[in-house]
């Protein structure tokens, strides 16, 4: 599976099922974010069938933002069937975001 | 945008820097905020640049910039908020875009100042960098916004057009970031403000907080003789490497560190 555009209506029934997922909330006017968007293609194909890597848009699913308590961009957020167990703030060397993954894999 | 060098700062370091990138036949972007807000702009007299005395910081530092330029680097007003790196490249966010180069010269001056309280212990919790990544996430609400720079006063007027109800203090002295699991309020001065984000705009990041992982000792990023930082590829120049803090040092640093990030530029695939 490649990277995933998710809104609120299709946030539970994706992100929610997987065993392992990890959430990149972004928006188009934030440097940090598209600094961010290349990895996060990278790591979609590496992690493809062991993890879901998508993104959300807090611009046009607010409601998510405000669920996860975004309070900043980019948040990546991981999830375990639904339930978060860590979050990054900012934007990191792949290598950061594969150190959480694989500690759940 | 790819570059062969990303240079951030445009002082006497990252100026010297640019043209000597050129010199080599790489390409070069300089990010910097605007040539005014340089410290060296309001000296009056700079008496030890050899061959040129009794200039000002003003007379220099337009004789530089018109130098980096016609020798065809380009500029890019702003100021960089995070590297990283990924493959072969270096990603460096600027405000609301994104660069790439194959090598970094970090020559963004000393950055004065030591942490707030609760800033490090907020950030992402309500203390943001970026008016222009965070502002939209608190539309509608109270924020302050703590600015060291003219361009702060840009930033504040992006988040009251975009719906924010902001707090704007100049220059203040003594705040605190104050909250438990959030940004609740900051005091300055004695004077305690309720808000939901504290927006810090400094002229430029801590180097250490733009390259974590960067080495740095005494507050200045350790460099070798060739310039060469702890980090693949990211050398430095000028003020930001130590002192003498003198327009002839940094042009001289700012030499070694373009002509090395030119050749680690001109060996990457």
């Amino acid at each position: 599976m490649t990277l995933q555009h998710l809104t609120t209506a299709e946030f539970d029934a994706a992100a929610g099922k997987a065993p392992l997922a990890m959430v990149d909330f972004w928006a188009p006017w934030c440097g940090p974010c598209q600094m961010l968007g290349p990895v996060m293609e990278n790591l979609a194909a590496q992690y493809e069938g062991k993890a879901l890597v998508a993104k959300v848009n807090v611009d046009e699913e607010p409601e998510l933002a405000r669920r996860f308590g975004v309070m900043s961009i980019p948040t990546v957020v991981f999830l375990k069937e639904g339930r978060e167990f860590d979050r990054k703030v900012g934007a990191f060397p792949p290598a950061a975001y594969q150190e959480v993954l694989d500690k759940s894999l | 945008m790819a570059y062969d060098v990303l240079v951030i700062g445009g002082g006497p370091a990252g100026l010297s820097a640019a043209q000597n990138v050129r010199a080599r036949g790489k390409t070069a972007l300089v990010v910097s905020n605007p040539l005014e807000e340089n410290p060296l702009w309001k000296a009056k007299e700079v008496d030890n640049y050899l061959g040129l005395p009794r200039l000002s910081g003003a007379e220099l530092l337009t004789a530089f910039q018109r130098h980096a330029e016609s020798s065809g680097a380009e500029f890019l007003e702003g100021r960089a908020l995070s590297a990283l790196r990924s493959g072969e490249s270096w990603y460096v966010s600027v405000g609301n875009t994104m660069v790439q180069g194959k090598a970094v010269v970090l020559a963004a001056g000393v950055v004065r100042g030591k942490k707030l309280p609760g800033e490090a212990e907020l950030l992402g919790r309500g203390v943001s960098y970026c008016a222009t990544c965070d502002g939209m996430l608190y539309r509608g609400k109270r924020v302050a916004v703590l600015g060291w720079t003219p361009s702060a006063e840009k930033e504040a007027a992006f988040l009251e057009g975009i719906g924010c109800q902001v707090l704007y203090l100049d220059k203040p002295r003594d705040c605190a970031i104050r909250g438990a699991e959030k940004v609740e309020a900051v005091t300055c001065g004695g004077v305690t403000e309720a808000v939901e984000a504290v927006f810090l705009l400094r002229p430029a990041m801590a180097p250490g907080d733009l390259f974590p992982g960067l080495e740095t000792g005494g507050g200045f990023v350790a460099a070798d003789r060739e310039m060469r930082t702890n980090l693949p590829g990211v050398f430095a120049a000028g003020d930001c490497t130590g002192g003498p803090l003198q327009v002839s040092k940094a042009v001289g640093e700012g030499l070694t560190a373009g002509q090395k990030a030119a050749a680690f530029a001109a060996a990457v695939k």
